[in-house]
């Protein structure tokens, strides 16, 4: 397969243009959601080979193998020998670490921390706060009365 | 699309730096606008913590810590598994302006790649891949 390749050849670099076109295509066979449902059949089952897929989802097995080319080549799944030939796929975790990354990044909340610091630091200026951390449970804004 | 290896803010804020410095370093401070609990043991090299009252932990490395004008710390990247080298690098610097300070932070790391996780994912799928596919394509065929 001609993207196999590129992948070997990104184990050796640390760029920011390969990571982000790995998480481009965690993102877009995400999109799609027979390729969601097949990820989520082998997240929950485990290891299922296309007629394993076709029975349990509402799809062709024509139809899985052609999601599977592209989740194989994301990196998502990957095929091994089952029984009889038969190639079972059992799903990968690295490229969706990858994915969790570009997310992370996406869900640092700096903006609300910062505020909760300048409201910290205000509330301090009017009322020093003399409870011992640890007795308050609480953040900003949820200081005993 | 872009992948989002840094974030950057500045805020102006009305309090001298110690008294930031104070919220930064502290885990009275940090305890309070951060987490819901805090411990730390402010030198370079040393641990730090943050828990939340909804389940939540944060494990911190101090790296810096240049008072009152910069700490810094490493953490784990969120969603990641816990036994995953990857950190990202976050670094508060204050600066005295007029009666206030400017702070920034910096986070950055999240686009870190390092070699071995990838050897790792993809090492063992090269092998052997293109005839494993062949033998796909030939059971589909004869389906």
């Amino acid at each position: 397969m001609a993207g196999r390749a590129n992948w070997v050849s990104w184990s050796t670099t640390s760029m920011l243009p390969e990571i982000e076109a790995l998480a481009e295509q965690v993102f877009v066979a995400l999109a799609d959601p027979t390729r969601r449902s097949i990820l989520a059949a082998l997240a929950s089952g485990g290891p299922a080979t296309a007629t394993d897929l076709a029975v349990q989802l509402p799809i062709s097995r024509q139809a899985i193998a052609k999601h599977m080319a592209l989740l194989a080549d994301a990196g998502l799944v990957t095929a091994e020998a089952g029984e009889r030939r038969r190639v079972r796929y059992r799903l990968r975790s690295a490229p969706m670490q990858v994915a969790q990354q570009f997310l992370a990044a996406l869900a640092r909340d700096w903006d609300g921390a910062l505020d909760a610091l300048q409201d910290h630091l205000d509330q301090r200026t009017e009322r020093p706060v003399t409870t011992k951390f640890g007795d308050v449970g609480g953040g900003p804004g949820r200081k005993p009365a | 699309m872009g992948f989002p290896d840094r974030i950057e803010r500045t805020v102006q804020v009305a309090h001298p730096p110690a008294k930031v410095w104070a919220a930064l370093t502290t885990a009275e401070g940090l305890g309070s606008w951060f987490g819901n609990k805090a411990t730390i043991d402010l030198r370079p090299g040393g641990s730090a913590s943050m828990t939340w009252d909804h389940g939540l932990t944060a494990e911190m490395r101090v790296e810096r810590v240049e008072e009152p004008t910069v700490f810094a710390f490493t953490w784990h990247i969120y969603g990641l598994p816990d036994d995953d080298p990857r950190r990202t690098y976050v670094e508060f610097t204050l600066e005295a302006v007029g009666e206030g300070t400017r702070l920034t932070v910096v986070e950055s790391g999240f686009a870190q790649l390092p070699d071995d996780v990838y050897r790792k994912a993809y090492e063992s799928n090269t092998d052997g891949w293109a005839s494993e596919l062949g033998e796909l394509v030939d059971y589909l065929d004869a389906a």
